[in-house]
């Protein structure tokens, strides 16, 4: 596939967004002008663009797409809501076939070609009724537009005669920035600044515009859309566009028609590459002699009988044309402020700053082992540095969540409607930034969630009221950081999860003994299962059981965590966790005998010594609170005594506190991670390994399975009697 | 050669100040046999700038004096550019590296 055409993949589809979430606010604010002009463009971007690399298949079903967005911007035709559905199915059938283009295929396969055909068949019924409702005029100008104006093949130029009018600065407008504008249309291949109208310097007045252009712009765009350009200023200036090809005696025209004098006029044509100077004397010389008898008999025409001939009355809203030319301004400034890096880049630099640390890292180590004043105060002042490089090359691959979150609208649309349910989706925390390579696996899940919350949660609008709840249902999607980590709530306020009906499917399904006693929390746990739905129907969005463990498995595959909350007749929360990068962390390194483990910084809230009393138990008396820790030394059942002092490192995960019980605390120590093999998946406790200075290995210990294990036996504990819980210590 | 004059323009040549412009350019070029302009503290040039010059440009030609601009702001040299109007006003044009495209 050639850069043209991936750049134009890339950019279609975020057109394609663009011109998405356009149509979706076009449902509910169906009179926003300024949107329908958004969606408009961003359709006829799309068709423009492939037009230049050539997918005929793309352009042509823009084409009909286009036609019917304008009509919709004319007001030919209403907004409804089949119409917005079917533009919004016409944007699925786009992203189809650019994945049809990016996979560097000829021709879309016939099914594809079909349900194209299809769309286009029922677009075809919202143009064709309009047309015998609305009497068709702009149907009649854009017809003429194509005859005259080549189709989007001819390479050829447009030749732009302009003339602004004198009060066109007064009115606050800037001949330039129209110029500047139909410049970014194409390529002006030529440009004649025409002064001749300015009198001389005693009558002029510096506050009108004299000025006239003659201007050769090569271009795909339509001659209306060169039109559009001047909209905004049409009552105030001349305008004259001569099609690519057009014919000698259409310039010999355009001359005549215009105030300078022939001659000099004919030059300019000739200078900017118009005409051929021996086309020009030609030309003149043959209207030389019809000219007397016409000058006589017809007086000169007026301006608008002029601009009728020409075709160029096509009048805009003149609000929408001043707020397009501010939008693309606004988007040229945005643009400029940023750089598209390929992904594999930024890894490959991400890579190196690993490197960097561990070898930094090593330095360190050996200039404080040289005990050498100046080279230790050198090294440190490295790390620091390697330390900043690290924190700034892992925020360029810090992305928003907006974007993803965005995606659901169109979801929650969807499914909605096909639920026939009414469902608001709300969004909050959008700009929170987390590591892209997060972002592109969290859309699975969350959309697993999100429909399981419309399908299962929220009930239908009758059974809403019944219950004294509004009707239009409610999800929420809410992102914010906590503790080194990035959140991520699935919240909906519709009926929760039935606990009887979840208890008793896992009695049925034997994950539960009957006579087990459970609370309330491990009920709701028991969705995570594998194979478990207590939807009464099977629909085609969620209910077959296969889900929720997998939801579970894959956000555990990302170092995060989630669960559930639910109150029964309220609601449900699903709360995502994750970790903000998977590369490289601050962390805290203790020891444990020989051996070296990392606890991520973020997580440690403190450390304390351990006293004596408290050997033989597992909770130790934190300023009052209780405090369960784990011993590493017996988990990872270490060699050796332990040493006269112990320290218990305070971490905290999700809001619940825990000590971890190590020998030596050897301070904060920046951490690469490097995956553990596949073989140590199922390993418990540990999450990643790293590289110290020294070269060894040390392991890098995962928080929150040990918070986890810690709760557990504390909800455990609770639950069996007292007698037992020497015998459930382990 | 008699006196030649040497103006520098540091506000904006835009609409706003067009008038007064008006007036110094073209009392300045009443003043002396030739004119220098100097515009290279010019932050932005609109249209009326841009006429205000072609108009000093032509002025200058019928009273058969010189006028030359001597140094050109980056704003003013994209405006000349993008009009073709470098030719017009025949004035050697400072193009720094960084600034080329």
């Amino acid at each position: 596939m050639d850069e043209l055409t991936s750049v134009f993949i890339q950019e279609g589809r975020e057109q394609l967004q663009a011109m998405e979430a356009g149509l979706l606010e076009l449902e509910q604010r169906p009179d926003d002008h300024d949107n329908i002009n958004g969606i408009f463009r961003a359709a006829h971007t799309i068709k423009g663009a492939s037009g230049v690399i050539e997918c005929h298949f793309i352009e042509s079903f823009m084409h009909k797409v286009e036609n019917v967005l304008d009509r919709l911007r004319n007001g030919e035709i209403q907004v409804s809501g089949e119409l917005a559905g079917l533009l919004l199915r016409c944007c699925d059938h786009l992203g189809i076939l650019m994945d049809v283009l990016a996979a560097g295929i000829a021709e879309p396969a016939a099914e594809v070609s079909l349900a194209g055909d299809a769309l286009q068949g029922e677009l075809a019924a919202h143009t064709s009724d309009a047309t015998a409702t609305a009497g068709g005029s702009v149907v009649e100008a854009e017809a003429d537009v194509e005859a005259s104006g080549g189709g989007v093949v001819n390479t050829d130029s447009w030749h732009i005669s302009v003339r602004f009018g004198p009060h066109m600065l007064r009115g606050g407008m800037d001949p330039l920035s129209f110029l500047r504008f139909l410049a970014s249309l194409g390529e002006v291949l030529a440009m004649e600044t025409i002064p001749d109208a300015m009198p001389a310097a005693a009558e002029m007045d510096p506050e009108s515009c004299y000025l006239g252009f003659e201007i050769r712009l090569q271009t795909r765009s339509s001659k209306a859309d060169i039109e559009r350009v001047f909209d905004f200023c049409r009552d105030d200036c001349e305008l004259r566009i001569l099609p690519p090809n057009s014919k000698l005696a259409e310039y010999v025209k355009l001359i005549r028609e215009l105030p300078e004098d022939d001659m000099r006029l004919g030059e300019m044509l000739v200078r900017c590459g118009a005409l051929t100077q021996s086309e020009l004397d030609e030309g003149l010389l043959s209207q030389q002699q019809v000219r007397l008898p016409a000058d006589a008999v017809a007086p000169p025409q007026p301006l608008g009988e002029i601009l009728v001939e020409h075709k160029v009355v096509q009048k805009e809203v003149v609000d929408a044309a001043v707020s397009r030319q501010a939008q693309v301004h606004e988007k040229k400034a945005v643009e400029a402020r940023l750089i598209r890096v390929q992904a594999d880049k930024l890894d490959q630099l991400i890579d190196l700053v690993g490197e960097l640390v561990i070898a930094g890292a090593s330095a360190n180590l050996l200039a404080q082992r040289s005990g050498q004043g100046e080279l230790v105060e050198s090294t440190s002042i490295l790390s620091r540095l390697v330390e900043n490089i690290r924190d700034s090359a892992l925020q360029l691959r810090m992305v928003q969540i907006g974007e993803t979150f965005t995606r659901f609208n169109r979801v929650v649309r969807d499914v909605a409607k096909e639920l026939g349910k009414e469902i608001d989706l709300v969004i909050s925390g959008a700009e929170t930034e987390l590591d892209k390579s997060v972002v592109e696996k969290i859309g699975d899940p969350l959309m697993h969630l999100v429909r399981n919350s419309m399908d299962h949660g929220i009930e239908p609008g009758d059974v809403r009221e019944a219950r004294g709840k509004p009707r239009r249902g409610r999800v929420e999607l809410n992102a914010y950081h906590d503790s080194g980590s990035i959140v991520i709530e699935v919240v909906d306020d519709g009926a929760g999860l039935p606990r009887e009906k979840i208890l008793r499917k896992a009695i049925d399904k034997g994950l539960v003994q009957p006579n087990q006693t459970l609370s309330d929390q491990e009920i709701i746990n028991l969705i995570w299962e594998p194979g478990f739905s207590t939807a009464e129907q099977v629909t085609n969005l969620s209910g077959r059981g296969v889900g929720m463990d997998v939801v579970r498995r894959n956000i555990q595959g990302l170092r995060g965590s989630c669960e559930v909350a639910s109150v029964e007749g309220s609601g449900t929360t699903f709360t995502i966790r994750l970790p903000l990068t998977l590369a490289i962390i601050d962390g805290f390194l203790v020891g444990v005998g020989r051996a070296a483990y990392v606890i991520p910084l973020d997580m440690v809230i403190e450390c304390i010594e351990l006293k004596g009393n408290s050997a033989e138990r597992d909770f130790l008396n934190l300023r009052g609170e209780v405090l369960p820790f784990v011993r590493l030394r017996e988990m990872f059942e270490v060699d050796g005594e332990r040493p006269a002092r112990e320290n218990v490192v305070v971490v905290q995960y999700a809001g619940q506190k825990a000590g971890i019980v190590v020998d030596q605390l050897l301070g904060e120590f920046q951490t690469v991670i490097k995956p553990l093999s596949s073989i140590f998946r199922h390993l418990r406790g540990i999450g990643g390994s790293t590289i110290l200075g020294s070269g060894e290995v040390a392991l890098i210990l995962d928080v929150q399975t040990l918070v986890q294990r810690n709760a557990r036996r504390e909800e455990r504990d609770m639950n069996t009697p007292a007698m037992l819980r020497s015998t459930s210590q382990n | 050669m008699g006196t030649q004059n040497r103006l520098s323009i540091s506000e904006d040549l835009t609409i706003y100040h067009a008038l007064e412009h008006k007036e110094r350019l073209i009392a300045a070029l009443d003043a002396g046999d030739g004119l220098e302009l100097d515009l290279s503290q010019v932050g932005e040039i609109d249209t009326a700038g841009l006429q205000l010059l072609i108009l000093a440009k032509r002025e200058a030609a019928r009273r058969d004096k010189a006028l030359a601009i001597v140094a050109h702001s980056p704003a003013v040299r994209q405006t000349l550019d993008f009009c073709n109007l470098a030719a017009f006003f025949g004035d050697p044009v400072v193009i720094t590296a960084h600034e080329q495209r």
